[in-house]
């Protein structure tokens, strides 16, 4: 099939950032998005230009490096997928697809489609985790998990960390990747004891970055690659509302 | 001149070495790990596991990784589980089962200690696991499940739905983050090791490229820790991730590391097939689905044709003229033979003429009986008597799907055929590299300082590794063993001073580097990075790849020679080194690969058995199962190379078998 790509470069030649159209002309329904990408930066290379970068890796939508905004939806229509495992069976002949990196001040542009999300890493670095040391740990099964919980909490684990979330967002809130290790944590025996703590910090933290408020509107759970239920905003609100009506967790740090 | 390879097992009996070396080995005292530092580089379960323990310890750690971030390593793509020794199923495991199971998955091609050792702490990582929130499955009593994979008859195996390794990486990664919080592990994102420092025969540092900038940057420390992962990318087609290499870990070997066994490479039988010229990677279907999935070709060469033109598809094939060759050839083990076993057998029918995508590389692996199996068994709990077929499919599919929802939901997007209803297609795809560093008993390389964990060494898995067995060596390696055995070599340098980064040795290194890079970007050629990688990739799988002779791999090593001389003439790298350059990452990565692939292919030809995924059509038996040759070939070979003007020096680990003895592998 042929198709006209408008993607947006930015850095290098693109001094100010645009959308550059590009024809393409023999794309098969087999080739996923990334593989299509790849196809039109061989022949950008052949007449010496600069790819069209983008950041990829497994290619099997669970890296979470992958994501860019495909004809105004985050790694394109299809729900519950990342780019990579979009394939161009979904596209038709003589179709346009406008490509736009994720947009939010909390993940500046590097170049063209790759954007800074060390903002997660930092977020995560607040308090997203269990604080237990190597050999710390009683024997596994110590620690029965109700099967059901061990599964919500999983379905919360399952994130990816793309940021497909914030790019969907109109606010740019960073809410649901908050709430989704929120959640997992918080689910689970071993992780509610801190689970106070860590949803003030993490939160604390992406205010902090710059990410915008949830308003309810639910885009993220609607472009999420995992399918992350909204659900875990709720708990995650539950979790932040009582650490701050409870004075003595405010004072304790 | 031979160097004499002294693995540093220590004495005592096979059950008593760990617990005895780890009770009396050197210590550092919490005063002078404040003031050592320690560079890890990569952040896969390996290195993450390794950093955050160490930051834990107090030591004082620059973590490195070329992504974005610490999460993004490839270790998130192992999908099936984790092997340990618990015998929560009361089927009868044990330490010594686990430790016996991994030696012979091996082909008795590992070090005995080394086993024992990992099988002995692979507890302690469940344990661990769970403690940091790994979501593992469980059952309703809300203890932990466990599954089957390849090669063994127990159930030992934890797992996470199909996504095992993102579970622990994550867990990995958020102890690391914590350490990071903390101020004892700084890291360092988007940073790509190109060389070793050494000083005075000592690793010392790094010389690495900020992928952001191009600055190229010097980092020092007191010793220097691998866990940058396997090489399967010299294949071009792989199973890893599109940036996973063998860099970091060659540029090792080309400061005078060893590399031992580097043509055991893992062709993992249960992938997505090929389809097309322009396809970068392969996807890889967790082995657990042979748990369930029975993998069969027609009987009948016309049945199979018809199917590769379109005429038939596998459901018109009636149940007689089907060959489930896996259950007729290996009734013990049947469709859970380990992974060389199983690629080679979809190779030899398929070569046959009997397999059955359009490309006629392609078996069957097939669920039908495993979901009325499911159907009936839960109709029954539920208490519907005479349900229909229908009924039974759905309840079937229903349970089916909780096992491998996501794994089939992959298989339809990838493919866009639907597998509850069609039987998958699936070929053998390369996957893991058992071969790597050589290391002694400390994880030490013989380079003293320079450590190597997890996928990147060799030490564990021989000439085939066993399925769950990755995630487990790699967390052991960075949870439990190195902490301890890194002291051994730190013991000695706490009275030396911190290592200035301005030594002639960082100068002369960082100038190599620099020297590189220019010599690439100034070739100027006509053919991208990417279509040598490709060339390259094709030679080292129709040479090196499921089977091989001694005159294709000479030949494979002329065609490398070819393509590499090509390579430094007409490559073609745009952009410059002072700016994000993905292409100039790929051309450094490619030629190490060229370099690497014919090392790869001077070991195969060297290695006159055939051993787990080391396959010499020379050394065969009459039923085409692989000949081993204990009296010649029961050694590591741990090579030597000084560039590809020199041939490479053989360095052999003899391997003594104290514990098991030696047989012949048999899955019959």
């Amino acid at each position: 099939m042929k198709l006209t790509l408008k993607i947006w470069r930015e850095g290098g030649e693109y001094k100010r950032g645009q959308f550059v159209t590009y024809q393409m002309d023999d794309v098969h329904a087999d080739m996923s998005f990334l593989e299509m990408l790849d196809v039109l930066n061989e022949s950008l290379i052949a007449e010496g230009k600069m790819p069209v970068a983008f950041e990829h890796d497994c290619r099997e939508g669970i890296c979470g490096s992958c994501g860019m905004v495909i004809n105004g939806y985050a790694h394109g229509q299809l729900q519950g997928t990342t780019a990579c495992q979009l394939h161009m069976r979904h596209f038709k002949d003589g179709d346009t697809v406008v490509i736009e990196p994720w947009r939010s001040k909390a993940f500046p542009v590097i170049r063209d489609l790759v954007v800074d999300r060390s903002s997660f890493d930092r977020i995560i670095e607040a308090g997203g985790y269990i604080s237990v040391g190597t050999g710390q740990a009683p024997d596994g099964n110590n620690i029965p998990v109700e099967k059901d919980k061990a599964s919500h909490a999983f379905d919360a684990a399952t994130c990816i960390g793309c940021g497909a979330c914030v790019a969907a967002c109109p606010n740019a809130s960073a809410m649901l990747f908050v709430s989704a290790k929120v959640s997992h944590l918080a689910q689970l025996p071993q992780g509610n004891v801190e689970a106070k703590r860590r949803a003030r910090k993490m939160v604390q933290q992406m205010d902090d970055e710059g990410f915008g408020y949830c308003s309810n509107i639910s885009a993220c759970e609607a472009e999420c690659p995992k399918e992350i239920s909204i659900e875990h905003i709720a708990r995650l609100n539950r979790e932040y509302l009582s650490t701050s009506l409870s004075s003595e967790e405010t004072a304790s740090s | 001149m031979n160097m004499k390879l002294d693995g540093k097992v220590p004495p005592g009996p096979l059950e008593e070495k760990w617990k005895q070396y780890r009770s009396t080995m050197n210590l550092v005292a919490p005063n002078n790990k404040r003031r050592i530092e320690i560079i890890v580089v990569g952040t896969g379960l390996a290195g993450a596991s390794a950093a955050a323990t160490l930051g834990e310890l107090g030591y004082q750690v620059k973590a490195f990784t070329f992504h974005d971030s610490p999460r993004r390593a490839h270790s998130i793509a192992a999908q099936g589980g984790i092997n340990a020794a618990k015998n929560y199923q009361n089927d009868g495991d044990s330490i010594y089962r686990l430790f016996y199971d991994t030696i012979k998955g091996g082909d008795y091609r590992s070090r005995e200690s080394n086993v024992y050792r990992l099988a002995e702490v692979s507890n302690n990582i469940i344990d661990q696991a769970v403690a940091q929130g790994v979501p593992f499955a469980r059952e309703y009593g809300g203890l932990l499940d466990n599954r089957s994979f390849g090669g063994v008859q127990v159930s030992r195996t934890f797992y996470a739905r199909g996504q095992t390794g993102q579970q622990l990486l994550l867990g990995a990664y958020q102890a690391l983050a914590r350490q990071i919080a903390q101020g004892s592990v700084t890291m360092y994102n988007r940073h790509e090791m190109l060389d070793l420092v050494m000083v005075d025969g000592k690793a010392r540092g790094i010389i690495a490229r900020n992928l952001l900038t191009g600055k190229i940057e010097r980092h020092a420390a007191h010793c220097v820790v691998l866990g940058t992962g396997g090489y399967g990318n010299v294949f071009y087609l792989s199973t890893n991730a599109m940036n996973s290499n063998g860099s970091a870990a060659w540029r090792t070997v080309r400061r005078g590391a060893l590399m031992a066994n580097p043509c055991f490479t893992q062709i993992h039988p249960t992938c997505i097939p090929q389809h097309g010229e322009y396809q970068s990677k392969l996807t890889l279907m967790s082995e657990s689905l042979r748990n369930d999935g029975r993998v069969w070709v027609p009987k009948k060469q016309e049945d199979a044709k018809a199917i590769r033109e379109g005429k038939k598809t596998g459901n018109d094939i009636p149940e007689e003229d089907r060959d489930y060759y896996l259950e007729r050839r290996y009734p013990a083990f049947g469709n859970l033979v380990p992974r060389d076993v199983a690629s080679r057998a979809a190779k030899t029918v398929c070569d046959e003429g009997l397999g059955v995508a359009p490309t006629g590389l392609a078996v069957y692996l097939d669920f039908e009986s495993a979901i009325e199996r499911y159907g009936k068994s839960s109709a029954h709990s539920q208490g519907i008597n005479n349900p229909s077929d229908a009924k039974i499919r759905e309840l079937g599919k229903a349970v089916v799907s909780e096992k491998y929802g996501n794994l089939f939901e992959m298989y339809e997007k990838i493919t866009g055929d639907n597998p509850y209803e069609t039987p998958m297609m699936i070929y053998p795809a390369v996957h893991y590299t058992m071969g790597g560093i050589w290391v002694d008993y400390n994880l030490e390389t013989n380079i003293p300082g320079l450590f190597a964990t997890g996928e990147c060494n060799f030490s564990d898995h021989g000439a085939n590794r066993l399925g769950a067995s990755a995630l487990m060596q790699g967390l052991a390696d960075g949870y439990f063993v190195l902490p301890y055995t890194i002291g051994q070599f730190l013991s000695d340098e706490i009275r030396t001073p911190q290592i200035d980064p301005s030594h002639e040795a960082f100068d002369k290194t960082e100038q190599d580097v620099k020297d590189r890079i220019e010599q690439l970007l100034s070739i100027k050629g006509s053919k991208s990075v990417e279509s040598f990688h490709r060339r390259l990739g094709k030679i080292m799988w129709d040479y090196c790849g499921m089977s091989r002779n001694a005159e294709g791999l000479k030949s494979g090593r002329k065609m490398i020679r070819e393509l590499q001389e090509e390579f430094y003439k007409d490559v073609l790298v745009p952009g410059t080194n002072e700016e994000y350059n993905p292409e100039l990452e790929k051309a450094l990565r490619v030629a190490d690969f060229l370099e690497l692939g014919e090392l790869m292919m001077v070991d195969a030809l060297h290695r006159e058995e055939s051993c787990g995924g080391h396959f010499r059509e020379e050394y065969q038996s009459e039923e085409g199962e692989a000949l081993r040759d204990d009296e010649h070939f029961a050694f590591v070979s741990a090579w030597e190379y000084n560039g590809w003007e020199e041939e490479p020096v053989l360095h052999k680990e003899d391997l003594v078998f104290e514990n098991v003895e030696l047989k012949t592998r048999s899955y019959k």
